[in-house]
């Protein structure tokens, strides 16, 4: 079952038996759009990155993205960078999982971003999507759209934070432009 | 529109702020010469390259790497340059692969800042050159141009920093380069081996039943069911296809591409309802078996998992035990960080609010102030405190498995008060790896990990008989430090001949003053070396000789593929070499040849141990840097110099001494000694 959140929701991260969650992905996947031309449709690379921010107090503390795949404490781990998007399985071309267990105490908040690192917009890509998942039973938590989404380059897309002894998600989907989360600092700021 | 461009093929540049891009499919240094109107390269500090980075306008990755982005700014690049030179090289002794031929095409595009391509090449043709220059930007009447080059050399970095008219310089900054390169490496224990994608060791210490069915949830792929809850270790499927662990990508940093190691499936077929697996059981390629399930009763409810030694993927009992340590030294290493970066930001959170109190008029009325302070220190206790427990949780737990794991290990990983060195017997086979010593943080000192290196040996060893930096050896005087490290020495020689099967591990000992005669008795006594130890000047010279000698017939029969022509009197096994009291009694011949071992030698078996402090060799100036870096640097007594490969923590590190006491020394060496006894009488 997949929840599609609007945008500000905010869902508890508890499961239905009372347990919290304990390990999130967010998943991204894509595909390079066909331009139409002369030669049929060649298309352009498209390299989109998933990169997580983590926070302590509103202080950014770590990020887990291409250049970094793990955080120092281990509990974010990056799967790799993907240049060229997948090939149309629908499957996630860029993962990070999140063990929220052992997110280290002083971190409360951890953001969600995708960027496009080679500079299309959203408008230039097909079946982009990035989404949340419970990776303790692969439920989909929310999930994004991301094509057709606009003249836009970067998505911040969702927040997970701390609510009192668990964890809660809010869907932030908010576009932004700039090719790596440095350029999305001031962007996501507003929203911790 | 981009530019795909062929060889000598050139295109306008309208952006001056560029990126280069550089994708290899295996680890290649990247780096750039900047040239005059000539088109030569004035100096070694007109090249940036990974030991030097960054010039104004042009900076390059520091390490080698699969995929590269080098970003160029041709603005602010000095009025005399009129060319920059894109070049790229393989990697020497790191074991890759040592010609391009032997890699796919390398693909370069130069990109502007916004990714959009402007012009792209690809390197095809190359064969058996090991350095190339990719592309070229020039000036052109006040323009910039870039031109596709692809021009090879198999000379290597030398040869190509040569032809850039770099004249002497080139062969002394190719070796800085490979130096930095390798020099990444040098302060680091090891590459640590990789983990089977997907995997995540089961550590987490939260509440019995929900923490192990996450851990199996972890591992299955989205979209299959959960794991029962209360059955650990439910055999963890490996199928979802996951990219290489990052830790173990050459490039550190820079990741590669996903999927460039595509993990096939689980190694065992799965349990029911999924297809057949096909692969050869006994095919190393495929990743590792899961562990086998646990012996120990699942637990109780509410109680973390018993630890169980060999519980970590492999495919015998000493490879899951290897993988198994090395997933402690990593958690040990990850947990600390985290305990580390909590206190750290209490700290500067506490500091914030105490100024922000000082700084307040209010607060200097009443008590206000006092309360305010109050209440931040209080808030840094409390965020302390719930670090501290999450600490000692991961702690204990680790401490447990280390309990199990430390008496289950063979000799080669076992500590010398292990009992299973009393049963020792000469092996049969090479073990995967040997202890070299434990290592331990500052935050647990009796959680030791030990430190495990793969064998054979990649690199020497320098046992530093010189002045900890840190301190911690103050307390001893330099001769009972030199005692000690000879003491080190011997213990590290003694694990080697044991590690390896009778007769296939040969040892020599230069001990040119004869100075450690009393520490080096041992292994004289037991008859374990090949001759007694060299000294003076013809003996430091004839052991180098020999040696120096074998490196050559070997090299020379692998690079002619003629293995099979070596003199037959030549020992195949692998030779170690210690010297004591390095540079003494060394000419200028000797040290170049002790060089020369130390770079080439490993590659053909023939290892180095070096017992020397770094002062005494101080004469030589800069020209020993690279034969310090090239060594695993290994100390007497414990100190806190060796770095881990994921966050790069100080872990004290302790030598294997031989309890005091103990005859466990002599009975291995006469073991070692009687299982050569019938062919090398």
């Amino acid at each position: 079952m997949t929840v599609n959140m609007t945008k500000g929701q905010a869902i508890s991260l508890q499961k239905n038996d009372g347990g919290t969650l304990t390990a999130v992905r967010m998943g991204l996947g894509w595909q390079a759009a066909p331009r139409r031309g002369l030669f049929g449709s060649r298309t352009r690379e498209v390299d989109l990155d998933a990169s997580a921010v983590l926070f302590a107090d509103k202080q950014p503390v770590d990020v887990v993205f291409f250049r970094h795949l793990v955080s120092d404490d281990g509990s974010v781990r990056h799967t790799g960078d993907n240049l060229v998007g997948g090939v149309g399985q629908g499957g996630d071309d860029e993962a990070i999982l999140v063990d929220l267990q052992r997110i280290p105490v002083h971190i409360d908040q951890i953001v969600f971003t995708v960027n496009s690192f080679t500079g299309q917009t959203f408008q230039e890509v097909q079946n982009a999507f990035c989404r949340l998942v419970d990776e303790t039973n692969g439920q989909e938590l929310a999930r994004y759209t991301l094509d057709g989404g606009g003249a836009y380059t970067a998505q911040i897309m969702a927040k997970v934070h701390r609510a009192g002894s668990g964890w809660q998600m809010t869907a932030l989907g908010t576009p932004a432009n700039g090719r790596t989360f440095q350029d999305l600092m001031p962007a996501i700021l507003p929203h911790l | 529109m981009t530019a795909e461009l062929v060889r000598g093929q050139n295109h306008p540049l309208t952006q001056t702020r560029l990126e280069i891009r550089v994708s290899a499919g295996k680890p290649v240094v990247a780096g750039a010469t900047l040239g005059d109107e000539q088109g030569r390269v004035p100096g070694a500090e007109w090249v940036v390259h990974p030991g030097s980075p960054i010039l104004p306008g042009l900076e390059v990755s520091k390490q080698a790497a699969a995929d590269h982005r080098l970003a160029v700014d041709l603005g602010v690049l000095p009025e005399s340059v009129h060319r920059v030179s894109v070049l790229l090289a393989l990697p020497v002794s790191v074991g890759g692969p040592v010609r391009f031929g032997a890699l796919a095409a390398p693909f370069v595009a130069v990109t502007g800042l916004d990714g959009s391509e402007v012009a792209s090449y690809t390197i095809t043709g190359l064969d058996a050159e090991s350095a190339v220059v990719a592309l070229e930007l020039y000036r052109r009447q006040d323009a910039w141009k870039v031109r596709a080059i692809g021009q090879g050399y198999a000379g290597g970095l030398a040869a190509l920093l040569t032809d850039q008219g770099l004249g002497e310089a080139a062969q002394q900054l190719a070796h800085a380069i490979n130096d930095a390169v390798t020099q990444g490496l040098a302060r680091a224990v090891a590459t640590p081996p990789p983990r089977p994608s997907g995997e995540t060791r089961v550590r987490t210490a939260s509440p019995g039943a929900g923490a192990t069915s996450a851990q199996a949830g972890a591992q299955n792929g989205p979209g299959t069911a959960a794991a029962p809850s209360g059955t650990p270790d439910a055999a963890p499927s490996t199928g979802s296809p996951s990219p290489v662990d990052p830790v173990t990508a050459p490039a550190g940093a820079q990741a590669a591409p996903a999927g460039a190691q595509p993990a096939l499936g689980g190694g065992r077929a799965p349990s029911s309802g999924g297809p057949i697996n096909y692969t050869h059981p006994g095919r190393q390629t495929a990743t590792p078996p899961a562990p086998p399930p646990p012996t120990a009763p699942p637990p109780g409810p509410g109680q973390p998992a018993q630890p169980v030694a060999g519980d970590a993927t492999g495919w015998s009992m000493e490879e899951r035990l290897y993988n198994q340590v090395w997933g402690m030294f990593e958690d040990l290493a990850r947990t600390a960080a985290a305990y580390r970066s909590a206190v750290d930001f209490a700290d500067s959170r506490m500091e914030q609010e105490l100024d922000k109190v000082l700084s307040d008029p209010r607060s200097r009325i009443g008590g206000a102030g006092d309360a305010a302070r109050e209440a931040a220190r209080a808030r840094h206790a409390r965020l302390v405190d719930q670090a501290r427990q999450v600490l000692d949780r991961d702690l204990a737990q680790l401490r447990a498995e280390a309990d199990v794991v430390e008496p289950a290990l063979p000799p080669a990983y076992a500590r010398w008060d292990n009992p299973v060195w009393h049963a020792y017997r000469a092996p049969t086979e090479i073990p995967m790896a040997l202890r070299l010593g434990d290592l331990h943080l500052p935050e647990r000192a009796d959680l030791r990990i030990p430190m495990l290196l793969r064998l054979p040996l990649e690199r020497g060893l320098w046992i530093d008989s010189g002045r900890s930096s840190s301190g911690t050896a103050s307390f001893t005087d330099s001769g009972q430090l030199r005692r000690l490290a000879l003491d080190a020495a011997v213990a590290h020689a003694a694990r080697l001949l044991a590690a390896y099967p009778a007769g296939e591990f040969t040892v020599h000992i230069i001990d040119a003053a004869g100075s450690g005669a009393g520490p080096l008795a041992p292994l004289v006594a037991a008859g374990v070396l090949a001759g007694p130890p060299a000294v003076g000047l013809t003996g430091v010279s004839g052991v180098l000789a020999q040696l120096t000698q074998r490196v050559d017939l070997v090299q020379m029969a692998i690079r002619n593929g003629a293995t099979d022509a070596l003199p037959a009197g030549l020992d195949t096994a692998q030779q170690l070499l210690i010297v004591n009291d390095f540079p003494g009694a060394f000419d200028d011949r000797a040290v170049t040849q002790l060089r020369y071992l130390a770079d080439e030698g490993p590659a053909v078996g023939v290892h180095l141990m070096l017992v020397a402090d770094r002062e005494d060799a101080a004469a030589y100036g800069p020209l020993l840097d690279p034969l310090w870096r090239s060594m695993l640097r290994l100390t007497p007594v414990p100190d806190d110099h060796l770095a881990d490969p994921w966050v790069g923590h100080a872990w004290t590190y302790e030598p294997p001494l031989v309890p005091p006491g103990s005859q466990v020394l002599h009975h291995v060496l006469n073991q070692v000694a009687a299982a050569r006894g019938p062919w090398n009488p």
